[in-house]
């Protein structure tokens, strides 16, 4: 049956590796603390890892700077950086990553530990995937894999996301977030008004898609690639470090 | 001591530890990364933040102790001790250091003189705490049993 097929392909691909290849990742911070940390969650997520401690050596790797070692048929799949880092900050280096033929496809993902709502904005303006507050989790990472390399978006996979994430949060106390600001939040960083939502709503079955992130509840502005990756906003981690574990 | 003695021992403390606020759940998410293929994970961490630490107090005591007080650098000093700090979870040294940096931030000196003796006093009472925890594990695994997973 298709419905089957689809589903033992989706847990198949969590084992194996993604397009018959390891997902590599280029990891920058310049905290040899952080470094060890991220390197170790996309490891135990099956990535290939390469972390370097700057954007400068970020670019050097990937062939965009003078005295590079890039070389031809480098594969990254992702690359990931802090924001705050001497020299070339996160947003530079993304810059600049945008900015290139060869890698201007490749999703660069910032992670920070200032939850600066300009700062996010303005990542995400400049063509950031997605926004992490630090401390970066397991859950984090996992979520970023999925979306980015699960199989092609489809509904029982998205929503297999979904259900994992409301056994998660169902089972939480109310969160409030005053180190959020009051603003509205912009499309990627969906408030945790939007999972709350969902598990108040009366089923999630196999017909439920992503988009039941237009649920009433939703007090959030709905973005139009609302992908599963949003339920679970940057922010939110601020407050679960105390609440969850994976 | 046997083993599942040993083991109660080491979740009691641990959970201590959680209940005085001294680690949060990012400690635990670190156990939650170790395993037999990486089974000194959290010590190689732990190991990392306590040499970064000591240097960023040193680099501390002399900025403060300025005639005139660079407090940009020091700030820069107290975030990065933060951000080490909230990576393992050490919960009240980093919340020390987020006052830290809005004293540098209103440039008050004798506030940010406070606030690192606060900081030194913080850091030096998670890193024996977390040499005890390392201890009992160590303890543990001596006597035959495997180190328990922390639930949080």
């Amino acid at each position: 049956m298709a419905t089957s097929d689809v589903l033992s392909r989706h847990r198949w691909s969590e084992k194996a590796d993604n397009f018959g290849h390891d997902v590599h990742v280029l990891a920058v911070d310049d905290s040899l603390i952080d470094r060890k940390v991220i390197e170790r969650l996309l490891k135990i997520t099956s990535c290939k890892v390469t972390a370097v401690d700057s954007g400068i050596r970020a670019l050097q790797y990937l062939g965009l700077e003078k005295n590079s070692v890039g070389f031809d048929g480098l594969k990254i799949d992702m690359i990931i950086t802090d924001y705050c880092m001497p020299g070339m900050t996160g947003y530079e280096l993304l810059k600049k990553i945008k900015g290139s033929s060869t890698f201007r496809e490749v999703p660069v993902v910032i992670m920070s530990s200032e939850n600066v709502l300009a700062r996010i904005d303005r990542c995400l303006e400049e063509g950031a995937e997605d926004f992490i507050v630090k401390p970066v989790k397991l859950s984090d990472v996992k979520r970023l894999k999925d979306y980015m390399f699960g199989e092609d978006k489809i509904p029982n996979e998205k929503q297999e996301t979904n259900k994992r994430k409301l056994s998660e949060i169902s089972s939480e106390p109310e969160i409030s977030e005053p180190e959020f600001s009051a603003s509205p939040s912009p499309p990627s960083s969906v408030s945790d008004s939007s999972p709350k939502s969902l598990s108040s709503s009366p089923s999630l079955d196999s017909s439920t898609t992503i988009s039941s992130t237009e649920s009433p509840q939703s007090s959030t502005p709905s973005s139009p690639p609302c992908s599963p990756s949003l339920l679970t906003s940057p922010t939110r981690r601020l407050k679960m470090t105390n609440l969850e574990l994976d | 001591m046997e083993v599942g003695q040993l083991q109660r021992r080491f979740l009691e403390y641990t959970a201590s530890l959680f209940n005085q606020g001294l680690l949060d759940g990012q400690f635990a998410q670190l156990q939650q990364l170790q395993d037999e293929s990486n089974p000194d994970f959290v010590l190689e961490v732990v190991s990392l933040f306590f040499e970064d630490s000591e240097k960023l107090l040193n680099d501390l005591t002399i900025a403060v102790g300025q005639h005139i007080v660079d407090f940009k650098k020091v700030d820069a000093y107290v975030h990065q001790f933060k951000g080490s700090s909230s990576s393992i979870g050490a919960q009240r040294v980093r919340n020390v250091c987020i006052a830290f940096r809005s004293f540098c931030e209103e440039q008050n000196t004798e506030a940010c003189m406070s606030c690192l003796l606060q900081l030194k006093q913080e850091y030096s009472l998670v890193k024996d705490k977390l040499q005890n925890l390392f201890q009992l594990e160590q303890q543990i695994v001596e006597a035959g049993g495997a180190v328990p997973m922390l639930e949080y």
